[in-house]
C-alpha cells in the first residue's frame, strides 16, 4: 500500500493497533488492558524463566505430536478417499460432522477413553486438525487429470509408485493449504486440551496468569502463541508458492 | 529416356501381423461402445483409426493399450494376449500428460523410471530422445514454460524412450496449432520410416489420416464396428510436400467424407 506515495512496508496496520493498545493501556481504562510496553517487557522477562520454557516444551510437544498424527493419518486417508469412491462414500459423512462439530465437547469423552494425561491433549490436537487435512487431500486428488493416471499405468507403475510419484505431487498444493489450516485448528486444540485435560503448558500458565490477574503476562503468553502460529502458517502458505506454479496447470 | 520400371506384381503374400484385435466388444451398462470389432496392424507400418466422434476410437486404443478391458474379445501382441499395459506398447496421450513439477528431462525419464531403469542409465537415454525431437537444451525446462507443440514433443519422446514395439498415438496433434500440427505429421512420416515400429494412430481429421498412414481403418459409430479399411498404395514413396495434392491423396480424402458424411450430426 502507498500513502501519499510512501510505500509502507508489509503488516503496518499492526504499528497503528499497537499504538491504539498503547493508549488505551495508558489511559488506565480497564485493569485487564496493561500498556502494550508493559508486555512487551514482561514477555522479555518470561521469555527465560524456567516455568515458561517448560510451558513451551510442554505445548511445543503435545502440538508437534498432534500435527505429526494429524498429517500422516490425514493426508493418505484423503488420498484414499479421493481415490476410491468406497471408501468415499464410508468416510466422507463423518469426515463432514467431526469437521463442523463442536470438537470442545468431545474432550470429556477422550478424557474418560484416554485419560487425564499427554495422550489425551495429543488426540484432542490431532481431531482439530485432522478433518480439513483429509478433506483437502481428497480435494486434490479429485481433480487430478485422469490422463497422468493413465500414462502412469501405461508405463506399468504399481500402486505403491502410483501413489508417490502422481497422486501426492498432483494434489500437494491443496494438501498443503489443507496441513496450513489443520495446524492453525491445532493451535486451538492444543490450548483447549491443556485447559480442560490436564493443566499444562500454556494452558497452566493462562490459567495461572488469569487467576491471579497477571494480564501484562496473560497477553505475553498470548503473543508468544501467535507469534508461533504466525511463523508456522507463513512458512506453508510460502511452500504453496513454490507449487503454485503448477496448481494452476493440471 | 530412361526405361520404364518394371512395377513389382507383389502384393506381399501374407503381411506380418504385430497387433491384432479379435471379436472385441465394450459396453458400457447398456451402451454398446463397440461391437465385435476385429482389426489386424501390420508392423512396422502406421494405422490410423479414424471416425466421427463418438465411434469409440480412443476406447480401441485403450483397450489396445490395455488401460481397459473389453467386455468380450481380446487384443494380441506378436501372439500373446494382452492382459494389461506391457513394456511391448507406448502411450502418446492427447492431453500430452506430463508432470507438471517435473522438469523435461524427468518427464521423458519417467517411463523408464516407472520400468525400472537406473537413474544415470535413463537420464541418459532421455537426453538423446530429447536432442531426436529437437528440445535440446530443454531438458531442464518445465512443461508450463513449453509450447503446446513442445509439450507433444515431450510426451513423444517420452514413449520413444521406453522403445517399445508398439506405438500407441491418441489424437497427439489436436491440441496444437495448425502449422505445428503439419510440421509433426511430416516428422512422424520420418519416424515411421525410421524406426522399425508400429503405429496405430487415432485421429478425427481425413487429412491427417490419409497423409500419414499406411493403412486406414474407417469405424462407424453406434456401436462401433469397422466399416472399412483403406491402404493408400502409392503416396508412401511421394515426397512430403507433394502428399497433398496428389490425386491419390485428394481421391481417397474424398471418399472417406462420402462414407462418413451421413455420420455427421
Amino acid at each position: 500500500m502507498t500513502i501519499w506515495g510512501y510505500r509502507l512496508p508489509g503488516m503496518s496496520s499492526l504499528l497503528i493497533w499497537a499504538l491504539l493498545w498503547e493508549i488505551v493501556g495508558r489511559s488506565g481504562y480497564s485493569f485487564f488492558v496493561p500498556p502494550l510496553s508493559d508486555v512487551v517487557s514482561t514477555l522479555i522477562q518470561v521469555l527465560p524463566s524456567p516455568a515458561f520454557q517448560k510451558a513451551l516444551y510442554e505445548t511445543g510437544y503435545a502440538f508437534l505430536a498432534g500435527v505429526f498424527f494429524a498429517v500422516v493419518i490425514g493426508i493418505p486417508t484423503g488420498i484414499f478417499m479421493g481415490k476410491n469412491r468406497l471408501i468415499d462414500e464410508l468416510l466422507l459423512p463423518w469426515v463432514n460432522i467431526f469437521l463442523s462439530a463442536p470438537l470442545t465437547a468431545l474432550v470429556p469423552v477422550l478424557m474418560v477413553l484416554f485419560g487425564f494425561g499427554m495422550k489425551s491433549i495429543i488426540i484432542t490436537t490431532t481431531l482439530f486438525a485432522i478433518w480439513i487435512i483429509i478433506l483437502n487431500a481428497r480435494a486434490g486428488v479429485m481433480q487430478i487429470n485422469r490422463s497422468l493416471i493413465d500414462m502412469a499405468n501405461s508405463f506399468g507403475a504399481s500402486p505403491w509408485e502410483s501413489f508417490t510419484k502422481i497422486y501426492f505431487w498432483a494434489a500437494l498444493p491443496e494438501i498443503l493449504g489443507g496441513v496450513r489450516i489443520g495446524i492453525i485448528r491445532a493451535v486451538k486444540g492444543v490450548i483447549i486440551g491443556q485447559l480442560l485435560i490436564s493443566i499444562v503448558g500454556f494452558g497452566a500458565l493462562f490459567e495461572l496468569y488469569s487467576a491471579n490477574f497477571l494480564m501484562s503476562h496473560f497477553w505475553a503468553v498470548l503473543i508468544v502463541l501467535f507469534a508461533m502460529a504466525f511463523t508456522i502458517s507463513e512458512f506453508l502458505a510460502y511452500l504453496e508458492r513454490r507449487v503454485s506454479y503448477y496448481a494452476a496447470k493440471r | 529416356m530412361a526405361m520404364p520400371q518394371i512395377k513389382e506384381a507383389v502384393a506381399p503374400a501374407e503381411p506380418d501381423i504385430a497387433v491384432s484385435t479379435r471379436n472385441i466388444s465394450k459396453n458400457y451398462g447398456d451402451v454398446e461402445a463397440l461391437k465385435d470389432l476385429s482389426l489386424e496392424f501390420p508392423r512396422g507400418q502406421l494405422t490410423s483409426l479414424l471416425g466421427p466422434s463418438g465411434c469409440g476410437k480412443t476406447t480401441l486404443l485403450k483397450i489396445i493399450a490395455g488401460l481397459l478391458e473389453p467386455t468380450s474379445g481380446e487384443v494380441e501382441v506378436d501372439g500373446k494376449a494382452v492382459t494389461g499395459p506391457g513394456e511391448d506398447r507406448a502411450f502418446v496421450f492427447q492431453d500430452f500428460a506430463l508432470l507438471p513439477w517435473a522438469s523435461v528431462l524427468r518427464n521423458v525419464a519417467f517411463g523408464l523410471e516407472l520400468r525400472g531403469v537406473a537413474k544415470s542409465e535413463r537420464e541418459a537415454r532421455a537426453a538423446k530422445y530429447i536432442n531426436d525431437v529437437g528440445l535440446g537444451g530443454f531438458e531442464n525446462a518445465f512443461p508450463h514454460e513449453l509450447s503446446g507443440g513442445m509439450r507433444q514433443r515431450v510426451g513423444l519422446a517420452r514413449a520413444l524412450s521406453v522403445d517399445s514395439q508398439v506405438l500407441l498415438m491418441d489424437e497427439p496433434f489436436s491440441a496444437v496449432d495448425e502449422q505445428t500440427r503439419r510440421k509433426f505429421q511430416e516428422d512422424l512420416l520420418e519416424l515411421v520410416a525410421v524406426e522399425n515400429k508400429t503405429f496405430i494412430f487415432v485421429t478425427h481429421s481425413i487429412e491427417e489420416a490419409v497423409y500419414v498412414s499406411d493403412q486406414i481403418a474407417i469405424l462407424l459409430p453406434r456401436p462401433s464396428r469397422v466399416s472399412e479399411i483403406i491402404r493408400p498404395a502409392g503416396l508412401r514413396d511421394k515426397d512430403v510436400d507433394n502428399i497433398r495434392r496428389d490425386s491419390e491423396y485428394l481421391d481417397i480424402v474424398d471418399r472417406i467424407w462420402a462414407s462418413l458424411r451421413n455420420y455427421v450430426e
